[in-house]
């Protein structure tokens, strides 16, 4: 467990956040620039003193100011990423990995070769930083940040110097950390595509505040989440696991709460673990059992609550059998369904407009669970 | 070679001198730019001025200085005279100290300028990588405030070579031990007939002035091509 608390005023700038993030897991601080992310991973690394601070990482105190605790950065074992890679320019990329390696301190867990193979260095290896690509440069200070052996990862917007085809070709990078350590990370970005991909949980932070925190499924239900990614963003991310490849179409079936959703997702293997994010604003919604359609997805399941979004449309939360999804539709629609909660509801969804992520088995005790048991 | 035995000697003189100068004038003067440049702390307002004062000051008031303090009878030269044995007047050691003296202002700047562009970024990647402070800036600091350092030496060896006012002051013009090239040239100049051997100091010591030059300038782009920039 990590258990994070700070506060720190600059002027009239106030930061003042805690959150908890089971490990080993990947959380996200999202929010918009200057809400105080990057301050509170420096709080974390050390490297920035708050006012007042706890910070706990599985049963290691490392700050603790009532009692006058401060563990030094170089002492804490966080590795840090960096926005703009900080490669030590006097230094080759081997002598940038070295350097991380020969002041490890720990138990080691990741050695050279395994950082290289990794991060796909073996060719970088004797060039200078300045002759690094941006995707590079990053890939390079990700394995040295590794090297250090740290218990903890900070990555700070390592993508935002990239563009959006550097991002595609660093990402899957990022997701075997995930998957293949079990490193728990602290991420921060302000794009909701790299959370949907990396994290498990997220913190939602605007001006110095945390707004909410917690599991990323539970967070995509959350309504803070609107006003931070745009209403068009809005939808139910749920666990699903791969079934099989559908036998008529070319479609992947996925078992999603009570029932099963069809997707485009080639070449996952039948137990594979999924993140399905359903868009609100792509989900019909019925009364009935449907017929006559060509949609192929839909979920029975009962209405839960009927909450405004705006003056026209209404966001209808449906429990499709242990996880919840959202609907946005028209009051107009909601009247002519005569939509109450407890009703029977079936949420319709084309199958183009799915999105699936595969994730780690390590992500969360459930998905944990459906993992050991295929 | 075609010096005469005088002029190779002043040229031998000076090259030691300013060897001597740079060499125990260096460490300090990374230490004081690290600290007026990173460290707040009371007094560093005078500090940096007190540093400066060999700039600002006439050099025979500086050699007057020298004397008052490392002479014979001054408080700290007695105390080296009669525990180390160190005599600094009328020796090329004392000549080295004027030299240093009035050159180090102008090392320091040269450093903290290249110190003021070392990104503290990196020294923070670096501690979060495992180093602590001592590591930073011997791993980190130091070869990235290297152009700094070579220019701020190679500057005050020039400077060495060619300070005048100070050490005639404090050291006295003695053949030998302390004419270096500047003082070998006043002394041809107040001698009769001496114009030729003048002539030919100072276009020794515009020779070694050119060589110096393009010295620093090569020392400089392969650290600079070194570094990446």
């Amino acid at each position: 467990m990590l258990t994070v608390a700070a506060t720190l005023s600059r002027g009239a700038w106030v930061l003042n956040a805690a959150f908890e993030l089971p490990t080993p897991g990947v959380m996200a601080l999202f929010g918009r620039s200057g809400c105080g992310k990057t301050t509170l991973v420096n709080i974390i690394a050390g490297l920035l003193n708050p006012d007042v601070g706890r910070l706990e990482l599985d049963g290691v105190e490392l700050l603790d100011s009532g009692r006058g605790l401060r563990v030094p950065a170089e002492r804490r074992r966080i590795g840090y990423v960096f926005q703009d890679a900080r490669l030590f320019p006097h230094l080759s990329v081997a002598g940038n990995l070295r350097y991380a390696r020969k002041r490890a301190d720990g138990p080691a867990y990741v050695d050279l070769d395994a950082a290289v193979q990794l991060l796909d260095l073996s060719g970088l290896m004797d060039r200078r930083t300045h002759q690094l690509s941006g995707g590079e440069r990053q890939r390079v200070a990700i394995a040295r940040a590794l090297l250090s052996q740290p218990r903890l990862l900070l990555l700070d917007e390592p993508m935002a110097a990239l563009d959006h085809a550097r991002r595609e070709e660093l990402l899957p990078y990022l997701e075997a950390l995930r998957d293949r350590l079990a490193i728990p990370m602290v991420y921060v970005t302000h794009r909701f595509d790299e959370v949907l991909r990396l994290a498990t949980h997220l913190v939602l932070m605007e001006a110095g505040r945390v707004l909410a925190q917690g599991e990323i499924g539970h967070m995509s239900l959350d309504p803070h989440l609107r006003t931070l990614v745009g209403r068009d963003e809005v939808g139910a991310i749920i666990r699903g696991t791969v079934l099989g490849a559908d036998s008529s179409s070319r479609l992947t079936r996925v078992r999603v709460g009570h029932g099963e959703l069809n997707l485009q997702a080639p070449g996952l293997a039948a137990g594979t673990a999924l993140r399905v994010q359903l868009l609100a604003r792509d989900i019909i919604v019925s009364t009935q059992a449907p017929q006559y359609l060509s949609v192929r997805n839909s979920l029975a399941g009962t209405v839960k609550c009927i909450d405004d979004d705006d003056a026209d449309s209404d966001l209808v939360t449906i429990d499709v059998g242990g996880t919840d999804i959202l609907a946005r539709i028209t009051k107009a629609a909601t009247r002519e369904l005569a939509l109450r909660p407890g009703m029977r509801a079936w949420a319709l969804v084309k199958s183009v407009s799915l999105r699936a992520y595969p994730t780690s088995a390590r992500a969360s005790p459930t998905s944990a669970a459906v993992n050991a048991a295929t | 070679m075609w010096l005469t035995p005088d002029e190779s000697e002043a040229l031998r003189l000076s090259l030691i001198v300013a060897t001597r100068s740079v060499a125990f004038s260096l460490p300090p003067a990374v230490m004081l730019a690290f600290i007026l440049t990173r460290r707040r702390f009371l007094g560093r307002t005078l500090l940096d001025a007190f540093v400066h004062l060999p700039l600002v000051l006439p050099p025979v008031v500086v050699g007057y200085l020298l004397l008052t303090v490392f002479g014979t009878r001054g408080l700290v030269g007695a105390w080296l005279q009669s525990h180390l044995g160190v005599e600094l007047v009328f020796t090329s050691n004392g000549a080295a100290l004027a030299t240093a003296v009035m050159a180090f202002p102008l090392m320091v700047r040269a450093m903290r300028i290249s110190l003021e562009n070392v990104d503290r970024g990196l020294e923070d990647a670096a501690r979060t990588l495992g180093a602590g402070s001592i590591d930073r800036f011997v791993t980190i600091t130091l070869p990235l405030m290297l152009p700094g350092i070579l220019a701020g030496g190679i500057t005050a060896f020039a400077a060495s070579l060619g300070e005048f006012g100070a050490v005639i002051t404090f050291v006295s013009n003695i053949p030998g031990e302390t004419r270096t090239l500047p003082l070998a040239l006043y002394t041809a100049l107040q001698s009769p007939g001496g114009e030729h051997a003048a002539a030919r100091l100072a276009c020794l010591s515009l020779a070694l002035g050119t060589v110096g030059l393009l010295m620093s300038e090569w020392f400089a782009r392969r650290v600079r091509h070194r570094l990446g920039g």
